[in-house]
């Protein structure tokens, strides 16, 4: 395999698959940010709502659609780029997207367009159905992509099936109730509530910091702070942590995010700073803070968390034992499927190592002709580049941390103190628009690059994943991607800061609507005495 | 016993075979006039409210409706993945278009209106007229690629060679084919905007509709004449194993005169060019005469019976080698395992009637036609 077409299509998948998130996090947050706006604006009738609901659903469908139209790249990629995977994963890794489309997209993207079309055709409570059924939607969308994403992380329910030559499904139940797939859902989702309330709170913070449209950006302060401190609080406490004591990979994923090269006594100590060096294994000037990793990491005081240099030489015992696999699956090969019974079991018992042989197709054709080194070699390309994801995780809980710090302060000052947030609030709200967003796509990053070396992890390098492409069809597509993508976002961030400039559309039939049918509220005398003004 | 075995393999591919027919043919019935809709667009609105005319009959149900699409190819990964991996990274330049085509269609769609500007509102047509020409052009191009062949082979992993090129996939049958499917789209597209447009809109999408109805039909009776004498078809060879496992490399694949071979064993599949042809001259008529809702019907037929007969006439081959017949995939030997077609199959009959609820409800209460009267009214919120 061209290791040219490999390093290039992983290129493009990180561009298109980070590109897309740019506009997913808003989507799942505002989806449900709207929905709420709605629900208090059917629930007390106040046009105020209506507006608020319209204004920031105006924001959502921007942002939606490209969201929309990214995403079909994604589905595309993997037949277009990664051929292999597709052949070799699809039994599984295909049902949770077709699940996605049947229950999920389907959902929204039939109900998106009634929701902005909708308004006058619907009843208000049918409307409010409507917009809470694109929430659910866009919601459930992501359940169904983070079950095959978390089927990627921890490849549970399935088996390598030598006839086909390829993993097949043992048990739907297994892969839909992964618990890496549970715990990268609640948090993905409770990222992008952080990110739409931050949003929320940052464009409304402006308008307060302008003057401009008050009571619009005072009670939509109070939905995103409220919303969001909820969401900040379940996205640092639910974080993604939980899977890491499944798997080697992932084990080995949260030792390189903690630069952790040796195991240590337990509970071991968390590492808050420090330079990690790959080729030393070691990390200098290292700032250590005594038992938390360990009580994160295992949730107990007794257990031991493996660091780098044990879990390398696991690797290298299971290398071999899927050498013993691949001897057998070579039988398998040869005799078109009929093989001897002792042949059969031996491959039943190494098959789950067939994975880590694999690895060695990197330095040889046959993995059964490798030598010491080479197995070495593969058991060592098991460890990701470490300093990467040692940054960027710390990068990205300081953020989380700073989210929940932002919405305590505005939740607390919108519920007890009249809502008189000082102009440095309001202008720190601004800034911290783009947070979120280095947050989450910070977040993927982890996840992704701390796979490495596999797209599947334990079961398929990434190096063997790949279509038989040349690097000129990848050049081509790729600059067409910077291209095309470049434009679309120059033009939605223009559309965007049109209509958050130009504001809320101020529709005056529905205050007079609302005057007429709540004359008593306007006429009652009020209970501190005061005439209602004419 | 386990629950998936209730069910036989064989028949689950078939029900697999159906279904994938049954998602081609629902992204056609109710994207392809969309894309249509967009292929029409500079033809049927000269000024920029007739245009939004066009554009708004589609505005509230596209995007529902190219869920069928991405359903589509959701499906074709998790039933038939080597199909999946064959077509996407066969067809890499082809896909990347079809690609940035549908990725300019919704952007499109949401951003058009959104400023006042002319050239801004005038770019934006034509991204949208390439959205819908493009694709509904390429998959014509593709189904006629398939059915002479396309260069793919399986080494003994199982890992996939493609010898084709882009401009390969541009001969003559396979454009043909494309115009076939064009011209198809576009008079569904025309049978929409007569449903749902007034006026001057309605009246150019009826005269051109109706050409491309007549076009539709010369296309599809001449690439019918060209596959029946000039491309060779496939046949198994041996016994067909119908349950085995999912291993191209294990069955034998030969070349035959004629893909018209299945007319021979199965006569009955002549109901699907007939239902085909017919439809597209009702279809004509229709238009002619101004039957908003009865054309509709008659293009879906026309639409029905020009795939089926595709499908129909290829089994049990889903998408044959060219360079090595033995890596033809069939419905034989290119599907998931028993366990994931059925799990898929569960999904499908529960959320499928779901869907089709949601969608109809969803069509009901948009009834009615789009006037530039409304368009006015609704300026700051219509597409």
């Amino acid at each position: 395999m061209d290791i040219g077409v490999v390093e290039l299509s992983r290129l493009q998948f990180a561009m298109t698959a980070l590109y897309h998130f740019l506009f997913v996090p808003l989507t799942l947050g505002l989806s449900i940010i709207v929905a709420i706006m709605e629900t208090v604006y059917v629930m007390t009738d106040r046009p105020i709502w209506r507006q608020m609901t319209k204004f920031w659903g105006a924001l959502f469908g921007i942002n939606f659609v490209l969201g929309v139209a990214t995403g079909i790249t994604m589905e595309f990629q993997f037949g277009m780029n990664w051929s292999y995977y597709s052949h070799y994963v699809g039994d599984i890794f295909g049902a949770p997207l077709a699940i996605e489309g049947l229950m999920a997209f389907f959902l929204e993207a039939t109900f998106v367009g009634l929701f902005f079309f909708g308004w006058d055709r619907l009843s208000k409570r049918a409307h409010l159905i409507v917009a809470w059924l694109v929430a659910i939607g866009s919601n459930f969308s992501a359940l169904w992509i983070l079950i095959a994403n978390g089927w990627m992380q921890n490849p549970v329910g399935a088996a390598f099936n030598p006839l086909t030559m390829r993993m097949e499904m043992t048990s739907f139940f297994d892969v839909m109730f992964n618990e890496v797939a549970q715990a990268k859902f609640v948090h993905t989702v409770s990222a992008g509530y952080v990110t739409a309330s931050v949003f929320v709170l940052g464009v409304s913070a402006w308008y307060l910091l302008k003057g401009r449209h008050i009571e619009l950006a005072r009670r939509s302060i109070a939905v995103a702070a409220s919303f969001g401190l909820a969401s900040a609080l379940s996205v640092v406490v639910l974080g993604d942590e939980s899977g890491y004591s499944v798997t080697l990979s992932q084990k080995m994923k949260l030792a390189a995010i903690e630069g952790m090269w040796e195991t240590q006594p337990a509970p071991s100590s968390f590492t808050l700073l420090g330079i990690p060096d790959q080729q030393a294994r070691e990390t200098h000037y290292a700032i250590h803070v005594p038992y938390v990793m360990g009580l994160i990491g295992t949730r107990s005081l007794t257990r031991e968390i493996p660091g780098i240099a044990d879990l390398v030489k696991q690797a290298e015992t299971r290398v071999r034992s899927g050498i013993v696999a691949y001897n057998a699956l070579m039988d398998y090969r040869a005799n078109k499927g009929k093989v001897a019974p002792d042949v059969a079991r031996t491959f039943e018992e190494h098959s789950k190592d067939l994975g880590f042989a694999l690895l060695l197709k990197r330095y040889v054709d046959d993995p059964r002709q490798a030598t010491d080194a080479q197995i070495a070699q593969a058991a060592n390309d098991t460890v990701p580049t470490v300093w990467p994801l040692f940054w960027a995780f710390r990068i990205m809980v300081a953020l989380g941390f700073s989210f929940i710090a932002l919405m305590v302060w505005f939740f607390w000052m919108s519920s007890f103190r009249n809502m008189r947030f000082p102009r440095i609030a309001l202008r720190l709200a601004v800034i911290m628009i783009p947070a979120p967003w280095i947050a989450a796509e910070l977040g993927w990053f982890v996840a992704e690059f701390g796979r490495q070396p596999w797209t599947v992890d334990g079961v398929l390098p990434t190096a063997l994943s790949a279509s038989t492409l040349s690097v000129t069809d990848l050049a081509i597509t790729l600059a067409g991607f910077v291209l095309f993508y470049s434009v679309l976002f120059i033009i939605e961030m223009g559309l965007m800061v049109k209509y958050i400039r130009k504001g809320p559309y101020i529709d005056v039939s529905e205050t007079d609507r609302w005057q007429t049918n709540h004359r008593d509220r306007l006429t009652a005398p009020s209970p501190f005495g005061q005439q209602p003004a004419e | 016993m386990i629950l998936f075995e209730l069910v036989p393999f064989e028949i689950l591919r078939v029900v697999w075979w159906v279904l994938l027919g049954v998602l081609l043919t629902g992204f056609a019935l109710t994207d392809g006039f969309d894309l249509g809709v967009g292929a029409l667009l500079p033809f049927v609105g000269k000024t920029d409210s007739e245009r939004r005319v066009a554009i708004n009959t589609i505005g509230p149900v596209w995007e529902g409706n190219q869920v069928w699409f991405i359903l589509g190819g959701g499906a074709i990964f998790a039933a038939w993945p080597p199909l999946y991996a064959v077509s996407f990274s066969g067809f890499y330049l082809a896909m990347f278009a079809v690609l940035a085509a549908l990725i300019l269609r919704p952007v499109g769609f949401k951003y058009r209106s959104k400023r006042e500007s002319a050239a801004w509102r005038n770019g934006w047509d034509w991204a949208l007229f390439v959205g819908g020409f493009v694709p509904a052009l390429i998959f014509g191009v593709a189904m006629g690629n398939v059915l002479q062949g396309v260069p793919f082979r399986f080494n003994e992993d199982l890992k996939i060679f493609y010898d084709g090129t882009f401009f390969g996939l541009l001969n003559p049958f396979a454009l043909l084919t494309g115009i076939v499917s064009l011209a198809m789209l576009i008079t569904h597209g025309a049978a929409w905007l007569q449903l749902k447009a007034d006026g001057p809109v309605r009246d150019r999408a009826r005269a051109i509709g109706s050409i491309a109805a007549l076009v539709t039909i010369v296309t599809y009776v001449l690439a019918g004449l060209w596959l029946a004498t000039g491309i060779g078809g496939y046949g198994l060879v041996g016994q067909i194993v119908s349950d085995g496992p999912s291993n191209p490399t294990f069955s034998e694949t030969a070349r035959t005169a004629s893909w018209f071979g299945a007319f021979a064993e199965r006569p009955w599949i002549m109901v699907a060019p007939i239902v085909g042809l017919l439809g597209s001259l009702l279809a004509f008529y229709g238009l002619r005469t101004g039957k908003d809702l009865m054309t509709m019907l008659y293009s879906k037929l026309t639409i029905i019976g020009i795939i089926s007969s595709v499908g129909l006439t290829m089994f049990p081959f889903i998408l044959p080698s060219s360079i090595d017949a033995h890596s033809s995939l069939t419905v034989w030997n290119a599907s998931s395992s028993h366990q994931t077609l059925f799990v898929m199959l569960v999904a499908a009959v529960i959320f499928v009637p779901i869907i089709l609820a949601y969608t109809a409800w969803v069509y009901k209460v948009l009834w009615g036609k789009v006037t530039e009267a409304e368009i006015d009214r609704n300026h700051e919120t219509v597409y």
